[in-house]
């Protein structure tokens, strides 16, 4: 029997590596219905910020080559609405379910992460420091290190559980920036959250998305997010959570070969929604097939 | 609803026209989950590079007894194209049944009103209409009479009136020109439409001015189809609303558009 869970840190355990991405997998009870869900090491359910946002104008979404941009904007009822209406549905799910955060202005993180604090079944937070749809906050802190700092240092103050702070591929170093949050109390980080990118109907002569550029996923990113995972966990001591286009079990070993301690399916869940019941059963399978009897031995095992 | 993945195996491809397909579509070896008109299915198309996403398909006709489905298919684009070019014996993967469906009307007095492939779930409902004991009359719009396809299947159901642009066949001009349409004193209390945006707006508006019930089935592109991913949004006087689970069916007085 191959040993497949993992120690995040600071009360995180996941029974498994493979988690579903902020975004694509709404509150899990969407999922429910294909598979039990508790086999997922964890779930991050929708961007959740401190007031109700109505997200984006259509269209929203586009097709793109091996991926799709989005532009959705961080619709959600506000997280009091989370914390009445939707935790006492999802809190009995037998899996670690992370709540990702995002916010306009530090005070709305701060307020937003303290309320979550006080919620039993959720163990952990993504702080959302790279949404590239919305027009204040979000990337806005996740692309210069001093106010990802700021924003990480601000919120570890009130959030006690494990922090896992989000990272933008939209920078110049994201090893500076990873470094940053890791000194300023972060957990672990989790990368890549989306590319920002762009699509045009040439016949219309039109942008695609409503905000013109949108958020690129799928495996179009893929060979960025592993080389971003890669460049990070050879600069920090906390675990790196990789995702960017991971749609099957040979992705997730990739990126945990890379450097991740554990991984996220996003955009996959999509096309295949029983894609991580697949990359469950095909990491133990490459694990016997490589004789690895524990997970962690893979985590950063690429030989150079 | 619960929702399902399965395997379906293609049993025949009729072709209507050179931009139009029926798919008839079996499940083997399992009973079909019920379904509604107005639902979707979301089809996984190749994979190849450019069609990457499933593709939401309404569902144009169920027969439970012999476990089939129909998928009516506009080719557009690469992917409905390759749907179009499948053949007996080949393989659908589905994800379905989705979203809401149409209601029963208040009285017997019903329209269905089609334009271009937006027919697809108005068979499924004028036979779901009949077997309520609510006799369906449909009104059907297209290019012209080439566009024009499978009406047997309707007539079989009930009352067809057609028109086409050209004037082909039936009036000429859009469903909106049709005598029916036009009467002040209209015969119908309930109206069913799904087709082109522009078309379901007028008969949205000719509907709420005479006091009708208006049930629009919108197409907005789609990721999940399941609610998840919010792509799919549409502007409704409640905020913004998934198509793919608030909809596709929506009551026309609710819609901002």
């Amino acid at each position: 029997m191959v040993k497949l869970d993992v120690d995040l840190g600071n009360g995180l355990i996941l029974k498994n590596p493979v988690m579903t991405a902020s975004g694509t997998f709404g509150y899990g009870e969407e999922y429910n219905d294909f598979y039990d869900i508790n086999i997922l090491g964890g779930v991050i359910v929708k961007g959740t910020t401190l007031h109700h946002r109505e997200g984006n104008n259509y269209p929203r979404m586009t097709e793109t080559p091996m991926g799709m941009l989005n532009a959705v904007g961080l619709q959600n009822k506000g997280v009091d609405y989370f914390i009445s209406e939707i935790y006492p549905r999802i809190k009995q799910f037998n899996t670690n379910m992370l709540v990702n955060v995002s916010g306009s202005t530090i005070d709305e993180y701060i307020a937003t992460a303290k309320k979550l604090n006080d919620l039993d079944e959720i163990p952990a937070i993504e702080l959302n420091i790279s949404c590239p749809n919305v027009k204040e906050g979000g990337m806005a802190f996740g692309t210069s290190c001093p106010s990802a700092v700021a924003v990480v240092s601000a919120v570890r103050k009130v959030y006690k559980k494990h922090l896992m702070v989000k990272l933008s591929p939209n920078v110049t170093n994201i090893t500076e920036i990873a470094k940053g949050v890791e000194e300023a109390g972060a957990d672990s980080v989790s990368l890549i959250n989306t590319l920002l990118g762009m699509a045009i109907d040439a016949e219309k002569r039109k942008p695609l998305l409503s905000t013109v550029t949108g958020g690129l996923s799928g495996p179009a990113v893929k060979p960025i997010a592993l080389r971003m995972v890669w460049q990070v966990s050879q600069v920090v001591k906390i675990p790196v959570v990789g995702l960017g286009g991971i749609s099957n079990a040979t992705d997730a070993i990739e990126f945990m070969l890379a450097g991740a301690k554990a991984i996220q399916v996003g955009t996959a869940n999509f096309i295949d929604p029983t894609v991580c019941v697949k990359i469950i059963e095909g990491i133990t399978d490459y694990m016997i097939r490589h004789n690895v009897l524990n997970i962690n031995d893979l985590v950063g095992d690429l030989q150079m | 609803m619960k929702k399902n993945i399965d395997i379906f195996e293609i049993i025949a491809n009729n072709r209507l026209n050179h931009e139009y397909v029926v798919l008839e579509l079996a499940l083997k070896g399992k009973e079909l989950p019920e379904m509604h008109p107005g639902q979707f299915v979301q089809v996984k198309v190749d994979n190849t590079p450019a069609t990457f996403l499933r593709r939401p398909i309404s569902i144009h006709d169920v027969d439970y007894k012999k476990g089939i489905i129909k998928l009516l298919i506009q080719e557009v684009g690469e992917g409905t194209r390759w749907m179009g070019q499948l053949k007996e014996g080949d393989f659908l993967n589905l994800v379905y049944p989705l979203g809401n469906w149409f209601k029963l009307p208040k009285s017997e007095k019903v329209l269905l009103v089609g334009g271009g492939c937006g027919v697809a779930p108005l068979l499924f409902l004028g036979r779901v209409l009949k077997a309520n004991g609510i006799k369906p009359r449909f009104l059907i719009g297209a290019k012209n009479k080439e566009y024009l396809i499978g009406l047997n299947e309707y007539e079989e159901l009930g009352e067809v009136f057609k028109t086409t642009e050209d004037g082909s066949a039936g009036t000429k001009g859009y469903v909106i020109h049709h005598p029916v349409m036009k009467t002040q004193t209209p015969d119908f209390d309930t109206v069913y439409t799904c087709g082109p945006d522009a078309m379901m707006k007028v008969i949205a508006k000719y509907a709420e001015s005479h006091n009708i019930e208006c049930q629009v089935s919108l197409e907005n592109t789609m990721a999940c189809g399941i609610g998840a991913c919010l792509c799919c949004v549409t502007a409704t006087t409640d905020g913004n609303k998934c198509t793919c689970i608030d909809g596709p069916v929506f009551d026309s007085k609710l819609l901002k558009w």
